[in-house]
């Protein structure tokens, strides 16, 4: 059992990795990585939400009725982003500055209802936490290492150290929205080379609401 | 008068050219590459969120203006907002279904997943966080919210059908094996959005706003 649990907290890490793999919670992977410490800030404050949420929805999964789960676990989601959202103007005001609008935003965030929906609508709560950590991990791990390549490639720096010297003029475009789409663009293909995967196509089956959508768009977007 | 519709045009403008949600601010990113594949599903699902953002910003601005800062419960703002867009593609679906038949067969199929469409809470939260300041010379009230909701949906519309073109090109496309699939997508997506960055400036120019 313990064991088991431990398996649970360690696939979100790298063998299901939300964002390199499951391919969820592309938003904020492209929009926050821009810097290595506003992703380090994104991650971390999307992992508690995600650690609660999954904590909060596995004790209640026998009380939320099956035909308005979404709505409930968008209510628990929103109340604990309000959470994390009050806790980080009042002790990193810098940082709610530089996440923005994406701070609101981790409430739709398809990592943390797809995890929902996924697995702690259907596990015990140890487990679910457990899932929950190693998601959030994972998701801060790639946003990390995404905010590392495009700062170093963007501005020259790492955390803010200046790490080119000066010697390399930074590659503003790395800075961007434009650098984000292609630098996740050629991580996931080096992750699939390495790890021997064929490329998924983009679709809808990674996403959330795929079931709550009557299979009708489905269909129709296949 | 004229300055009015000019700070209108601007927001309209801007909103669909240099603050593109998909290809300068990477909003909605899910639904821009999970149905980009086909024409008809691109425009289909744009003009569903156009239409549910329209809706979702006419119902929570006076929600924010009135009921939130009146009464200083700002920090209800997240919670409060996703439960009236939810609610709100709830009734729309609903209505559609009895009185617009028509309508619902095209757009029905991807209501339910504009819930979860961070576009739709964005530019609520973005509405909300504008009101009563100056944009453009003018004071940002109800009717420049609608207005920058149709114009934030006509950029999403425009960046879905354009890329839903070169998706359909990249299909005859010889790729290199391990681009093909999700990485392609994302480097045409990149440079489909600097592409985007020839417009820096023009509503400034053309308009002449500050």
């Amino acid at each position: 059992m313990a064991k088991n649990n431990f398996g649970e907290f360690t696939k979100g890490i790298i063998k299901e990795n939300p964002v390199l793999v499951l391919l969820l919670g592309t938003c904020p992977t492209l929009a926050i990585s821009s810097s290595a410490l506003n992703s380090l800030g994104m991650g971390i404050a999307a992992a508690a939400v995600l650690i609660c949420s999954n904590a909060v929805i596995a004790a209640l999964k026998r009380v939320i009725p099956d035909s308005v789960r979404i709505p409930a676990y968008i209510t628990v989601i929103a109340s604990f982003v309000s959470i994390v959202q009050m806790l980080i103007k009042a002790y990193v005001p810098a940082l709610d500055k530089s996440l923005g609008i994406f701070l609101p935003l981790i409430v739709v965030n398809c990592i943390i209802l797809g995890r929902a929906e996924m697995f702690a609508s259907k596990n015990k709560i140890l487990p679910s936490i457990l899932d929950g950590a190693g998601m959030g991990l994972g998701f801060t791990l790639a946003i990390t290492f995404m905010g590392i390549v495009r700062e170093i490639l963007g501005s020259g720096t790492v955390f803010g150290f200046d790490v080119t010297k000066g010697k390399v003029e930074p590659i503003g475009i790395f800075a961007i929205t434009a650098g984000g789409f292609f630098v996740y663009g050629i991580l996931i293909a080096l992750v699939n080379k390495i790890a021997k995967r064929p490329n998924q196509s983009p679709g809808c089956a990674a996403c959330p609401m795929a079931a709550a959508c009557h299979g009708g768009a489905k269909k129709e977007v296949e | 008068m004229r300055s009015m519709l000019v700070s209108l045009a601007a927001i309209v403008m801007s909103s669909i050219l240099t603050e593109n949600y998909v290809l300068s601010q990477a909003i909605g990113i899910c639904p821009f590459l999970g149905v980009s594949k086909r024409m008809n599903t691109a425009v289909g699902m744009s003009l569903a969120v156009t239409f549910v953002m329209t809706m979702a910003v006419a119902v929570t601005w006076p929600i924010q203006k009135y009921l939130l800062l009146g009464l200083g419960l700002e920090y209800l703002q997240t919670v409060v907002f996703i439960l009236v867009i939810a609610a709100l593609v709830q009734l729309v679906e609903a209505v559609l279904k009895k009185y617009i038949p028509s309508l619902h067969k095209a757009l029905g199929v991807y209501l339910p997943l504009i819930t979860t469409n961070c576009a739709v809470l964005a530019i609520t939260v973005l509405c909300a966080t504008r009101t009563d300041k100056l944009i453009y010379g003018m004071e940002y009230g109800f009717v420049s919210s609608l207005v920058n909701a149709l114009g934030a949906g006509v950029g999403y519309l425009v960046a879905m059908v354009l890329f839903s073109g070169v998706r359909q090109k990249m299909e005859d496309a010889n790729i290199p094996v391990f681009l093909k699939g999700l990485p392609i997508t994302l480097i045409a997506a990149s440079i489909l959005a600097v592409s985007f960055l020839g417009f820096g400036g023009i509503v400034e120019g053309i308009l002449g706003v500050a």
